[in-house]
This record gives structure tokens, C-alpha cells and sequence, in this order.
């Protein structure tokens, strides 16, 4: 009997009742991304998700910066899952890769030596007097989109289509480090070959690019990038992805991890400046989109309510190739109706308006 | 330019594509057996000059081979051609020639006439 080594790569993704816990970093750059997941999983494929406001950091750029002690991320870790344990759910979705890592990781580590666990929750007793259940299922919210990419179809009026040459659009898909290459077995597609983001963009009429630095790193890396002396390694690895990429001319890049998304979009602005280089034809850089950003495109919502005028390269050209409306005059309008200050434009990378 | 605080690393990979190695050609033209090197490194473990200096041969024909020739002349200069290289190679590579060609490679210099086309000298 033929063996069907895929299912071997597919990883249990619960269906409905989440528990979301939100990144530090995204909510800075990314603004509207989580907001958009959580509308997505509620208004449209009706899945329950809770939102709890007690929650707090995860402590992985201090933990993967030798900051904090293992001892502490573990108890920190515990706490949040307290929460979910409050709150009655199982099934743990973290919006930051980092803190995916991290959980998997603590997870991990509770299953191999339940000495450790003990001491999770005695520290935690002592500092909260709270108790915790480990999740049954613990995935990442791209998973989540990935399982549901087909019920979302039919409810988008967008594809990744050009709508000028009616060919696919060419998508440079990234996914993070600690998303599949820390423990394989918790990623779609392992770490071997990752589908997460690529399972996305194929349902919805997109070209995945396959270049050959698909699977290097974005060049956060937390320690090379805290230190301003040790950014220009950061730099470098990112530069590295964009030579790669570029002969392929991709018309974005798709990223599951916040720090990925960040460093991908803000080095273009940085390479621009310091080398005068841009790694698309025009000159406005290539933009960098989370899932959620796209899913929320593609499924019709406005992209200024979903943050795009926050991204360092704009985005005008991409949703002009889609055939996305927006309104250029609301593009910097703030939530309250008021227009907010207009960022000033760069030197080198071009910007619409 | 703006200054950010740190400049872009420049990567230690090699682009064979972007390689200039014309001169590696020569090179190869010149001192066929060089072809023969496996970078063992036993032409600097038995080198004289690198008893008082910090020549090292096998650094410079490794950077030579890969097109880096950024300082090469400067370094080639500390050899004595005491030819101990030449003695210890365990693959036979004329390593008196290759160090001595390197250096008109490096010049731009043409090899002397009288050396027999292809041959080593």
C-alpha cells in the first residue's frame, strides 16, 4: 500500500472555542492585523475566540536575549496559561511566533521533566496563588487561516490575481524561525517544507515564488539586532533575501511572524537610504503583508482600517494591481474621524502620497 | 547618506557569478598542478618565513583562488623561496611556481619568454 508521507507533515489544528494571545510588537507596527483576525474568526467563519485583556508579555525577546532567566519565562508562561484556564478554554492561539516558540517550547520541556512543571506551578502558586492547565491544542493563528482557507474563498471578492494581465500574482512567502524550525513537528509542513503561508496563497489564486534563500533567516535574530553595533549582521541576512528574491520580481511578500514582517519591511527603507538600492523595478520597495492583512484584503475590508499606511513600503501599487478600492484622502484619517500627521517621505524609496 | 550607527556587513559568501577570476585562469594556465591542491596546509606548517612573519601560504592561494586578491602582493612579498613548500606537498603542487606567478599574476607581469608555453617553471 502506497504510504502518504504528507499526512505525516499536517499537525492537529482545533476547530472552534480559542483562546488568542496578542504580540507586544505587532500591536506597535502591525496595528490592524490582529483586530482583522479576530473579526475574521468571528463575523466570518463564526468561530468563538477570546480576547482577554489581563494578558501580558510572553518574555521571548528578553528570553532569547539572555535577559531573563528560564525560570521566569516559565512562570510568565504559566500565568498566561492560567488565564486561559480561568476563562474555560483548551486551545491556546498565540498571534506572535516568538511566543509560539516559547509555549511549544515550555510545553516541551513540562513533558520531558515534570520536575519542572512542579516548580512552574509552585512558583506560580507563591506569586499568584493560580493554578494552570497546559492547552490540549496550542497552534498559530496562520494555522488557523490555513485549516479555514477554503471556507474563506467563497466569501472573498479579491483574488491574487493581476487584474492588468490576468496572471497570478508572484508571492515571496517567509515564515518564521521559531514557527517550524525550533520543533518541526508543531509546523505544517515540518520545517522541511513549510506550507503554512504557501497553502494560502495557492487557495486564493496566488504564485508562490521559490528562490534560494526561501528558508534564511529575516535577520532579527533578537541578540545580532539589540545591539545598533551588531545590526549591520541583521542587515546584511535581510539583503541577502532581497538579492535573492529579486530576479523573481515578486509583487509581495507574505509573512506569518512579527518580527519578520518588521525587519522585511523596514530594512527596504533602511538599504534604500544607505545604499540607494531598492529590490523592485519602480523603486517603491516590495510590500510586506501579515496573513491576516491579506486575508482581510482579499476578503474586502478597508486597507486602511487594516494598518497598511502604517507599513514603512506602501502598498498603493499592490492593491492598485488586485483592483482594491481605497480612498486616498482617509489614508492617514485616525479612528476618532481627525487626520492624523502625515509621516515625512523617505529619501530614496518611493512613496504614493 | 543617513547614518544609522552601523554599516551592512558584506557577506562572506562567494558569487560565482559576480567572481572575477581572470586571473585565477592564468593562474591555473601557468601552474597546472595547483589544480592537484587539497588544502592540507603543510606548505605553511613547513614554511620559514612563517617562523618570523605572519605570512601564511595557504591563506593566500586559498583568497587567490577565490578571487579576493585584496593585500595578496603585499603578503607574497615576505617569501624567501626557500622552496621547504615544495618538499613537503603531499599532491606535488610546485608551490615555488605558484607563489612566484601569483606575484606576476598579481602584477600584471608577463612570464619570462624563455619558459616553454605551458610548462611549469
Amino acid at each position: 500500500m502506497e504510504k502518504r508521507f504528507w499526512n505525516e507533515y499536517q499537525k492537529e489544528i482545533a476547530d472552534d472555542h480559542f483562546f488568542y494571545e496578542r504580540s507586544c510588537i505587532r500591536q506597535t507596527f502591525f496595528p490592524g492585523s490582529e483586530a482583522a483576525f479576530l473579526r475574521i474568526l468571528r463575523d466570518e467563519l463564526g468561530k468563538d475566540i477570546c480576547d482577554n485583556p489581563h494578558q501580558h508579555t510572553c518574555t521571548g525577546i528578553g528570553y532569547h536575549s539572555d535577559v531573563v532567566p528560564f525560570e521566569t519565562t516559565m512562570t510568565v508562561v504559566a500565568r498566561l496559561f492560567s488565564l486561559m484556564t480561568e476563562c474555560g478554554y483548551e486551545n491556546y492561539v498565540p498571534s506572535c511566533v516568538t511566543s509560539f516558540g516559547v509555549f511549544s517550547e515550555m510545553i516541551e520541556k513540562w513533558e520531558n521533566e515534570p520536575e519542572l512543571l512542579a516548580k512552574a506551578q509552585q512558583y506560580l502558586w507563591e506569586a499568584t496563588k493560580r493554578e494552570f492547565k497546559i492547552p490540549k491544542n496550542i497552534v498559530h493563528p496562520s494555522d488557523v487561516i490555513y485549516k479555514f482557507r477554503f471556507d474563506l474563498k467563497p466569501k472573498m471578492k479579491y483574488q491574487l490575481v493581476n487584474r492588468f494581465t490576468g496572471k497570478p500574482l508572484r508571492v515571496v512567502e517567509h515564515i518564521g524561525c521559531h514557527y517550524a524550525k525550533i520543533f518541526p513537528e508543531r509546523g505544517i509542513g515540518k520545517a522541511e517544507f513549510p506550507y503554512v503561508l504557501a497553502g494560502m496563497i495557492e487557495a486564493w489564486g496566488g504564485e508562490v515564488v521559490d528562490y534560494p534563500e526561501r528558508r534564511h533567516c529575516c535577520g532579527f535574530g533578537f541578540r545580532q539586532y539589540l545591539v545598533q553595533e551588531n545590526r549591520g549582521y541583521s542587515i546584511a541576512n535581510t539583503k541577502k533575501k532581497f538579492q535573492s528574491m529579486e530576479p523573481f520580481e515578486p509583487d509581495f511578500i507574505l509573512t506569518n511572524c512579527p518580527g519578520c514582517a518588521m525587519f522585511m519591511d523596514k530594512w527596504q527603507y533602511t538599504i534604500a537610504e544607505m545604499e540607494h538600492k531598492t529590490f523592485d523595478k519602480q523603486g517603491y520597495g516590495i510590500p510586506v503583508l501579515t496573513y491576516e492583512e491579506l486575508t482581510g484584503l482579499l476578503l474586502g475590508y478597508d486597507p486602511w482600517q487594516l494598518g497598511l499606511q502604517l507599513h514603512q513600503v506602501q502598498s498603493e501599487q499592490l492593491l492598485n494591481k488586485i483592483g482594491i478600492a481605497y480612498n486616498p484622502d482617509e489614508k492617514y484619517k485616525g479612528v476618532s474621524g481627525r487626520l492624523l500627521p502625515r509621516p515625512a517621505r523617505p529619501e530614496c524609496l518611493k512613496v504614493e502620497s | 547618506m543617513k547614518k544609522f550607527g552601523f554599516v551592512i556587513s558584506q557577506g562572506r559568501q562567494l558569487n560565482f557569478d559576480e567572481m572575477h577570476n581572470e586571473k585565477v585562469e592564468k593562474l591555473l594556465e601557468l601552474v597546472p598542478s595547483y589544480r592537484l591542491c587539497i588544502g592540507c596546509g603543510g606548505c605553511t606548517a613547513a614554511c620559514s618565513a612563517a617562523g618570523f612573519t605572519d605570512y601564511n601560504i595557504r591563506k593566500i592561494h586559498t583568497s587567490f583562488f577565490r578571487a579576493q586578491y585584496e593585500g595578496l602582493d603585499e603578503q607574497l612579498k615576505r617569501c624567501m623561496l626557500c622552496g621547504k613548500c615544495l618538499l613537503v606537498c603531499p599532491r606535488g603542487v610546485n608551490t615555488r611556481s605558484l607563489i612566484i606567478n601569483m606575484r606576476r599574476v598579481l602584477a600584471n607581469v608577463q612570464p619570462n619568454t624563455f619558459v616553454r608555453k605551458g610548462a611549469e617553471e
